[in-house]
């Protein structure tokens, strides 16, 4: 897929840069990147643009990341955007309830470029 | 709840948390920072260590982790997380400190069997200053010193049951 508007979902505006920089050097080609700083300022900026990757944190103020994924389930303009968590959170039970709610990846902080890129790209190609 | 979290605390394998909290805040600093930190020969003086980045533990582990630093050093991992020259870190240092807080705090819960879906992490909160008093219910406390680019910072786990 070319040209991405990829939205990263975090508290954290350091680990918002860092995932940016891990994407760009996943090789994907980023037309744009949207930021958010939790997941009620997330479902805004859906709604308002045309958004083709969301990554986001668990651990957010004011609305985490399970609501907000399965808060984008009821948003029309949302369907399809597949949503890969980025977080702290890292054990079985996380995993399961994050796919359970719609994500289509998972990948644990700290993590490395290449980590990223193993669970991003499968979701863009659609095999995931 | 109490018991359990009493019974973790004080539960066999208990000795393996200084040695999973060293690896847990070497592993973040590795794959975040591409900066190995050194366990130093001698205990550093723990002088000017006025950032303090903090995230809460509730559940089957209650407790607080937290991370000091100097400021000088902690401008150095922001640069180091983000690719950018440690003189303009900026405001960025305290929220790149807190992430580091937080990362070590989920990677060291996952490390120990039951804490990962039994434990849950709060946002961080980072205090600048040396001239404060934290008063919090400790019961044990876990601590150690290491080096990132031959300065120290400090990681404590504080321990309620």
């Amino acid at each position: 897929m070319d040209n991405i508007c990829a939205l990263i979902v975090d508290d954290s505006s350091v680990m918002r840069k860092i995932v940016e920089r891990s994407l760009r050097q996943a090789g994907l080609s980023i037309a744009q990147i949207l930021e958010a700083g939790n997941g009620a300022e997330a479902l805004a900026v859906v709604q308002n643009n045309k958004v083709d990757l969301i990554l986001c944190d668990i651990n957010m103020p004011v609305m985490d990341g399970l609501e907000f994924v399965k808060a984008l389930a009821d948003v029309e303009k949302a369907k399809g955007i597949p949503v890969v968590m980025i977080t702290t959170e890292g054990s079985e039970g996380h995993v399961v309830q994050a796919l359970s709610a719609g994500a289509r990846g998972y990948i644990r902080k700290p993590f490395t470029p290449d980590q990223v890129k193993e669970q991003v790209l499968p979701v863009l190609e659609g095999k995931r | 709840m109490n018991s359990s979290a009493s019974g973790l605390a004080s539960a066999p394998g208990r000795e393996c948390w200084l040695p999973t909290l060293q690896l847990a805040m070497q592993e973040v600093f590795d794959l975040m920072l591409a900066s190995p930190l050194e366990v130093p020969a001698q205990p550093p003086p723990g002088e000017g260590l006025d950032i303090t980045a903090m995230v809460g533990l509730a559940g089957q582990l209650c407790g607080i982790l937290t991370v000091r630093c100097s400021s000088k050093t902690a401008g150095c991992m922001a640069a180091r997380m983000l690719g950018i020259e440690a003189e303009k870190a900026g405001q960025e240092m305290w929220d790149a400190v807190g992430e580091i807080c937080n990362m070590v705090a989920g990677n060291f819960k996952n490390k120990i069997a039951g804490l990962g879906d039994g434990c849950m992490l709060s946002v961080p909160t980072v205090i600048t200053g040396r001239e404060y008093s934290l008063h919090s219910m400790v019961d044990d406390e876990i601590r150690t010193v290491l080096l990132f680019a031959g300065e120290p910072v400090v990681l404590t786990l504080e321990i309620h049951s």
